[in-house]
């Protein structure tokens, strides 16, 4: 087994037919109960319980998905679509949950999710109230997925308590696109649309923020597992996020690192440069 | 083995041994991180206001309906308004839509029938028998249903239906449950098929376990309709005129409330008995009260529950109408099938303040609590001959509810009855939905029948006791 590995992985850019086609990891979806027959892209809905997720969900679907102001309303997934821009969304709307890290059985269905079925984006809807609070998902979210979009949602809401979100300051931090919504009164959802045109087509390139102060045990224990995993996983763009569950003795992460599931992902490069290159060609031409 | 395997096994053993270094508070020592992490971004973007305000709405209200003494009072108090507006708003719609769908429409299919000369069991199980029990149940069902749960939904919208599992947690708690079981109750007032796949929330199968097998005890909707029907005609008719509607309304939120308290009554004995084990804890988050959106909350729970549970009703009124039919008009030595179950059950009804029909009524609506009362009806007509215009087990016109009442009254019905009729309403098995829902989410035949019979033989047994110590105390009933 070689030791050297070079420390940050590098972005493989898979030009396999398989990459480029739409139903990339319809597979994989498909076990998880999602057809992907008459989609382009599948878009995951993710956020703290009750951040107004389903409000979002029925605001893009125009589905009238009964919304509750109480936590824990939606235990399973739901779906529904849209098309923008000549693109056909699935969106899959998760269960709320406040973290990704234990085990009940909603968090198990969110995780898996983001983690097995490879959305094309992954929507991290905040409350724009309750900032500090919701970031804690949203860090974990950005562990797992390089494609993602934060939802500031509950703008008005945040506005009648005078308080202020420094969207730019907090997209820069965060490494990937922050619009500002009021979902109940459709605010901001145009520009929720483009951002998540931009991120699925390679126009906006996520660099999402990766925990970077944690303790000194836990980064020892890193620095050690992380390198055996991106030897043995080298297209794996969450390494160290699989290092972390394993140190934490997460049983289905363990049985996919063993059953070799976790290699056979069929991993997306987050950029397609020909797709990308090619959009401003076809505009000039 | 494979190379990778082989690399597999080698990065799980790391991990083995890695995990010993950093010690047990891994987990804890992550979550803490991430936080720190989480409040320093969020405190580079987020500007709070320079004061807070003086007077915070939000505040005041949460200190007033989570507080010890006014908590309780209060959330009864919402209920029990919540069922006077609908006790009382349901009482005409109600009859005007059973005067059309059964004093106008009724006799037209009659009509029609006798003019293509359809045979007379045709026509029997389809106008008397399906379309009847359907009639029935939407004119019963509906009003009381377009009132309840648009109400429902707005407390929920509102944000009040946390503040409610915030009072109850610490009951739950002591009772050995965990306090998202508060939720889960929540949803089984409006369906218990629907609270049971709520408990996914709870983590620990134990805990999760016996919110399933308690859901049954939140009321669900498909039981609301003959609770206020039942407390309007016997125990509101106890009050004075002005009072019937506060009093039927106090007498739902009874039952309503006993429900709870079994809840925790049984949660308590599962959690020291066959479920026995440590209470986990969890963070409830107290949401904003946001300003329900009037208009559309009202138009989505019309359609997402009453109309839902409207059709589910109807679903099944329709088969179990000609069921009816059929166990009234097929006779064996003159004798209809249902009369023999009735004679059969009798005495065991009798025992426990309930009588035959009854019983033979809740075998007809195992498939959907919503029809138990229009098949009462059905089957005192049969056995009493009361108002038997239109012949033996037919569904006949009750375009009021004195008329109702006296169908009751005549099937033996006492005061005894009404109170054993609502007990039982609350504790017995729950509907084949939710056992089956029961059977999925738990995979286990086992827990399955635990989760039907427990209530089963509680619902026998409460019954029971009531009915003697009504005897001894009050009089024969």
């Amino acid at each position: 087994m070689t030791t050297e590995q070079p420390k940050i992985p590098e972005l493989k850019f898979d030009r396999s037919a398989c990459a480029t086609c739409p139903a990339h990891n319809a597979g994989n979806l498909l076990k998880l109960g999602v057809d992907m027959t008459d989609w382009d892209y599948v878009l995951a809905l993710a956020g703290n319980p009750n951040t107004g997720k389903s409000t979002v969900f029925n605001a893009l679907t125009g589905l009238r998905q009964h919304t509750g102001n109480w936590p824990g309303k939606t235990v399973t997934r739901a779906e529904g679509g849209y098309s923008y821009k000549g693109d056909r969304y699935k969106i899959v709307d998760l269960p709320g949950t406040y973290s990704l890290l234990s085990t009940s059985l909603d968090e198990e269905v969110a995780r898996d999710f983001i983690l097995f079925g490879q959305p094309d984006v992954t929507v991290i809807v905040v409350d724009a109230t309750r900032l500090e609070r919701n970031l804690n998902l949203a860090l974990q979210v950005l562990e797992i997925t390089d494609r993602a979009v934060i939802c500031l949602n509950l703008m008005d809401e945040a506005r009648r308590h005078h308080i202020e979100v420094d969207e730019r300051r907090l997209s820069r931090d965060l490494g990937v696109p922050v619009v500002p919504c009021s979902a109940r009164t459709g605010e901001g959802l145009d520009d929720l649309l483009e951002a998540i045109h931009d991120v699925v087509t390679g126009e906006f390139v996520c660099q999402p923020y990766r925990l970077k102060n944690e303790s000194s045990s836990i980064r020892r224990a890193l620095d050690e597992l992380v390198p055996k995993i991106q030897a043995v996983y080298p297209e794996l763009p969450n390494a160290r996020w699989v290092a972390l569950r394993l140190l934490d003795g997460d049983e289905r992460i363990t049985e996919a690192v063993r059953s070799g599931e976790l290699g056979n992902l069929n991993f997306q490069a987050p950029l397609e440069p020909q797709t990308a290159q090619s959009i401003p060609l076809e505009v000039a031409a | 083995m494979t190379a990778t395997a082989v690399q597999a096994t080698d990065i799980l053993q790391t991990a083995d041994n890695l995990r010993w270094e950093v010690g047990p508070d891994f987990h804890e020592q992550l979550m803490e991180d991430i936080y720190t992490e989480a409040g320093h971004l969020a405190d580079r973007a987020v500007t709070w206001p320079d004061e807070e305000p003086r007077f915070d709405l939000d505040r005041t209200i949460d200190r007033l309906v989570t507080s010890r003494i006014f908590g309780f009072p209060l959330m009864i108090l919402l209920f029990a308004l919540v069922f006077w507006l609908t006790i009382v708003g349901a009482n005409y719609p109600s009859q005007i839509i059973a005067s059309v769908l059964i004093g106008k429409i009724y006799p037209l299919l009659h009509q029609g029938a006798d003019a293509i000369n359809m045979p007379w069991w045709l026509s029997g199980i389809l106008i008397d028998g399906m379309y009847l029990a359907t009639a029935w149940v939407v004119s019963v069902m509906l009003p009381p249903m377009a009132i309840f749960f648009p109400l429902f939904t707005l407390l929920e919208d509102f944000g009040y239906l946390p503040r409610v599992s915030f009072n109850l947690d610490n009951a739950f708690r002591k009772a050995g449950a965990h306090g998202k079981q508060s939720l889960s109750m929540m949803m089984g007032f409006g369906c218990n098929a629907a609270g049971v796949i709520a408990t996914r929330v709870i983590d620990s199968p134990r805990e999760r376990l016996i919110a399933i097998i308690t859901n049954n005890f939140a009321l669900c909707n498909g039981r609301w309709p003959t609770q206020i029907l039942i407390a309007t005609l016997f125990i509101g008719a106890l009050a004075p005129l002005y009072l019937a509607g506060l009093i039927s309304a106090l007498a739902v939120v009874g039952i309503a409330v006993l429900g709870v308290l079994l809840t925790f009554a049984i949660s308590w004995s599962l959690s020291r008995t066959i479920l026995e084990g440590q209470v986990s804890t969890f963070s409830l988050e107290l949401p904003p009260y946001r300003p329900p959106q009037i208009l559309r909350t009202i138009g989505t729970s019309l359609v997402d529950r009453t109309l839902y549970v409207l059709w589910r009703a109807v679903v099944f009124a329709m088969p179990a109408g000609a069921v009816i039919w059929l166990i009234a008009n097929v006779t064996i030595g003159g004798t209809s099938i249902a009369e023999y179950m009735i004679n059969f059950l009798n005495p065991l009804g009798v025992l426990i303040g309930l009588n035959g029909i009854i019983l033979v009524a809740y075998i007809v609506a195992i498939p959907a609590n919503e029809i138990v009362i229009p098949t009462i009806l059905m089957l005192i007509v049969l056995v009493t001959g009361v108002n038997a215009g239109e012949g033996a087990g037919v569904m006949f016109e009750l375009d009021s509810m004195v008329q109702t009442k006296a169908v009751l009254v005549a099937g033996g019905f006492t005061l005894l009855t009404a109170i054993n009729l609502m007990l039982f309403s609350l504790i017995h098995n729950p509907c084949s939905t939710t056992i089956y829902t029961i059977y999925k989410e738990t995979s286990s035949k086992y827990w399955a029948a635990v989760s039907a019979l427990l209530p089963l033989a509680l619902g026998f047994a409460v019954t029971f006791v009531v009915a003697q110590l009504w005897r001894i105390f009050i009089g024969p009933g």
